[in-house]
């Protein structure tokens, strides 16, 4: 069997694993605009500044694979999901507008913009939970469906916000990440909760990943999936319950922690669907582009993905540590 | 009311590839500029420079977040509005597309942080790169989109098996017979637009009294390179035209309001071509003069509408958006050796000069949509020249739907097009850093100020 569609889903997957994460702190940045100050709103957004267009991107590399390697499902997906794809882009355009405008714009504007960044982060948010959990549920038209996607999108903002709360306790100190902690300590509890539940219903809503995932040479393969999860979902309860853990600026553990916890449900998504494209619909191999303009595009990949991986280090390096500056704008010289 | 989905798949997709195409056409060039501004510092050590720099990467950054997160947009409307194209084409359209972001777009977002935050944090070596690297990215990412958009116009390199197309040499596919004219014509066009952009808001400050030095030397950089550019963007645009009687002749009739098919084809200058009765109405034309510029001879032969029964373009639009776009064209030609002349003598315009450069503001904007118009208008009915027509490729969505997310998409971009114009004039009429010095100086009341 060829290898190349296989290469090219885990790409895919890659960079929408890259993309949740990186993304979603952002994103849970804006949606937890509404419970700060004025001044911690700026600083909030400051600590994304240098981040987000490239966070971003990592979609637009997740569709570009999908596009590139599996053109069948491309149109198959984004045309099952037109609506939600509108919302999401919608979200995205008055977000990464509001970005800008906030600081730009005359400044009586300057409420309405922080409001219009944390609508257009709820509004991407929640729209790519309801299309992640259509496409979990093989893109079918049913009630059970419908329910699914309606639990995850109400799912997924929660984990961004989670996200952005572990990214303020990474990037901040002094009051914010003491409110930080405070936030964090509201989601974690609804997302322990939605994350069990989630994996509960999967298996029961859709009878092909109960059968991936319950047949028993396997089962006992994939008992660290679950159990790392728990491991993850326990320590950052720890930290959160210990003030003294928090004090002493251990707060980067619970973004950690969340990181495996994202890894981890990728790869149970993963491994749910394989090998799928769509569930239940096309295998990899029937969306599959051919095998020349794989191998092209192959070719691209290996040596521009390490690069892009690279560079993003880099960047993360030059901003790295607690962000002090609270003004978007580079002061230039003095 | 019954509307046509294929309309409306079209108006949608036009409406937002429209919006989209204004920002990086901007970005493109500007990023260009920028380098320039930080090589001139580099070398001058002259703040002056400086302050150019970081009044113009602030407007940067904002055109270029409005472009990435419109851009996003594109990338999904492929698959959602057009699924039968990424089926039957997407053996080529894909590795285009991928290679643009791979390429491209994390090079430009993630070295843009650099260029807008990065002053304290690295050298100034390190940061001139950065500039010059995200240059690079924007027009790498120019590069491929306009390859996959001249393929399209222009298909090479592909055999075609049960419906699908395949790839036979991928050279001959990025290096399809019009892709370096369209790649040269749309990156003068995006300089000039972005040296038009400066100029004129920076001749705006100067109208409102805000102007500092380096708001002149933002003038004299981009009246300068408009100067340059506009006699060469002429010359580019007509071996383009030139390419296009070559390849897509329907399209090139269809611009000429050409009808029926003659040796010693006359130029119309302006009329109003009728479908109906195939004629130019009210033509005020030049004999001879198509012929002459299209062949190199008076009595060259030129293929008429005639010869595209049913397959050519719609007339109207193309003819007047190529009127449109030569007219913009000649327009900046005559305005930036206007002002040239000027700058070559003497430091400042005059107040004259000064508002026809402001006026001049988004004249690129006019002239890089009305040329899209003519190419991709021309290329109608195809989506893929010759090869696969646009209504075999469109998704089947209701009407209702389409027309929801239109309204959507255009009281967003209709929304945020306003706002960015009005911000921009807002920031465009802070002072300039160094009257804000003087003015410190002498009034000791410290005052916000930019450039």
């Amino acid at each position: 069997m060829d290898w190349l569609p296989i290469f090219f889903v885990g790409i895919m997957g890659f960079a929408l694993l890259m993309y949740t994460v990186l993304d979603g702190y952002d994103l849970g940045i804006g949606m937890l605009l509404p419970f700060a100050t004025e001044a911690e709103k700026d600083h909030m957004i400051a600590t994304i500044g240098p981040f987000w267009d490239a966070n971003e991107t990592w979609i637009v590399l997740g569709v570009g694979v999908l596009l590139m390697a599996f053109p069948q499902a491309h149109g198959v997906v984004l045309t099952a999901l037109y609506l939600p794809v509108a919302v999401m882009l919608i979200g995205l355009i008055l977000r990464g507008a509001a970005f800008d405008f906030r600081v730009k714009a005359k400044t009586k504007y300057k409420r309405t913009w922080n409001r219009l960044f944390f609508i257009g982060s709820l509004m991407a948010s929640m729209a790519q939970g309801w299309m992640l959990g259509r496409y979990v549920m093989g893109l079918s038209e049913s009630t059970v469906s419908t329910v699914f996607a309606i639990a995850i999108a109400c799912l997924l903002p929660v984990l961004y916000s989670m996200l952005g709360c572990g990214w303020l306790l990474v990037k901040t100190d002094g009051v914010l990440y003491r409110k930080a902690a405070r936030w964090a300590k509201h989601f974690v509890l609804p997302l322990g909760v939605g994350l069990f539940i989630i994996s509960i219903a999967t298996p029961i809503a859709s009878t092909s990943i109960a059968e991936r995932w319950f047949a028993l040479p396997q089962a006992i393969g994939l008992l660290p999936i679950p159990v790392a999860s728990i491991m993850a979902y326990v320590v950052i309860l720890w930290i959160l319950s210990h003030e003294k853990l928090l004090n002493d600026d251990y707060g980067w553990v619970v973004f950690v922690a969340l990181i495996v916890l994202c890894v981890m449900c990728a790869i149970g998504l993963a491994y749910s669907i394989y090998p799928d494209v769509i569930i239940d619909k096309m295998t990899i191999w029937e969306a599959a582009a051919s095998r020349d303009a794989l191998m092209f595009a192959f070719y691209g990949t290996i040596i521009a993905v390490p690069g892009i991986f690279l560079y993003t280090v880099f960047i993360y390096r030059v901003f790295a540590g607690k962000t002090t500056e609270l003004s978007y704008e580079s002061p230039g010289l003095e | 009311m019954d509307l046509d989905p294929l309309l409306l798949a079209r108006i949608q997709f036009a409406l937002n590839i429209s919006f989209h195409i204004l920002f990086p056409t901007i970005t493109i060039g500007l990023c260009w500029i920028l380098l320039f501004f930080r090589i001139r510092f580099t070398q001058t050590k002259d703040v002056e420079w400086e302050y150019a720099y970081y009044f113009w990467v602030k407007i940067f950054a904002l055109t270029f977040a409005i472009g990435v997160v419109s851009g996003i947009t594109m990338s999904f409307q492929f698959g959602t509005n057009w699924p039968g194209f990424m089926q039957k084409a997407g053996n080529i359209a894909g590795p285009l597309l991928g290679y643009e972001v791979l390429t491209a777009f994390f090079l430009e977002a993630s070295f843009l942080a650099i260029m807008l935050f990065g002053k304290n944090k690295v050298s100034n070596k390190v940061h001139l790169i950065s500039t010059l690297v995200v240059a690079i990215g924007t027009s790498m990412s120019a590069f491929w989109i306009l390859s996959l958009n001249s393929w399209m116009q222009t298909p090479a390199g592909y055999t075609v098996i049960d419906g699908v197309v395949h790839i036979d040499n991928w050279i001959s596919i990025i290096f399809n017979p019009s892709f370096p004219y369209r790649f040269a014509h749309m990156m003068i066009a995006s300089l000039l637009t972005a040296a038009f952009f400066v100029a004129g808001v920076s001749a705006w400050r100067a109208r409102k009294k805000v102007d500092g030095p380096a708001t002149w030397k933002v003038i004299r950089t981009g009246v300068f390179l408009a100067a340059i550019l506009a006699p060469i963007q002429i010359f580019v645009g007509d071996l383009h035209g030139i390419n296009t009687l070559e390849n897509q002749p329907a399209k090139l009739a269809a611009i000429e309001a050409i009808w029926e098919t003659e040796q010693g084809a006359a130029l119309t200058l302006f009329g109003f071509p009728n479908e109906v009765t195939k004629t130019t109405d009210y033509a005020i034309s030049i004999p001879k003069a198509a012929s002459l510029i299209l062949t190199h001879d008076l009595n060259g032969e030129i293929k008429g509408m005639n010869e595209f029964q049913g397959v050519h373009p719609p007339v109207a639009p193309v003819f007047w958006a190529f009127r449109v776009m030569v007219g913009i064209g000649l327009l900046m030609l005559i305005v930036s050796w206007f002002c040239a002349f000027t700058l070559l003598k003497k430091e400042r315009l005059s107040s004259f000069q000064q508002t026809a450069l402001a006026w001049m503001t988004f004249s690129g904007w006019l002239a890089v949509l009305a040329g899209w118009y003519v190419t991709e208008i021309g290329r109608q009915p195809w989506v893929v020249n010759g090869l696969l027509r646009v209504d075999d490729v469109v998704a089947d969505h209701p009407s209702g739907t389409l027309l929801i997310t239109l309204f959507a998409y255009l009281l967003v971009y209709i929304f945020v097009m306003a706002s960015y114009i009005s911000t921009l004039f807002y920031m465009s009429t802070k002072r300039a850093r160094s009257l804000m010095a003087q003015e410190e100086k002498n009034t000791l009341t410290p005052m916000q100020g930019d450039e």
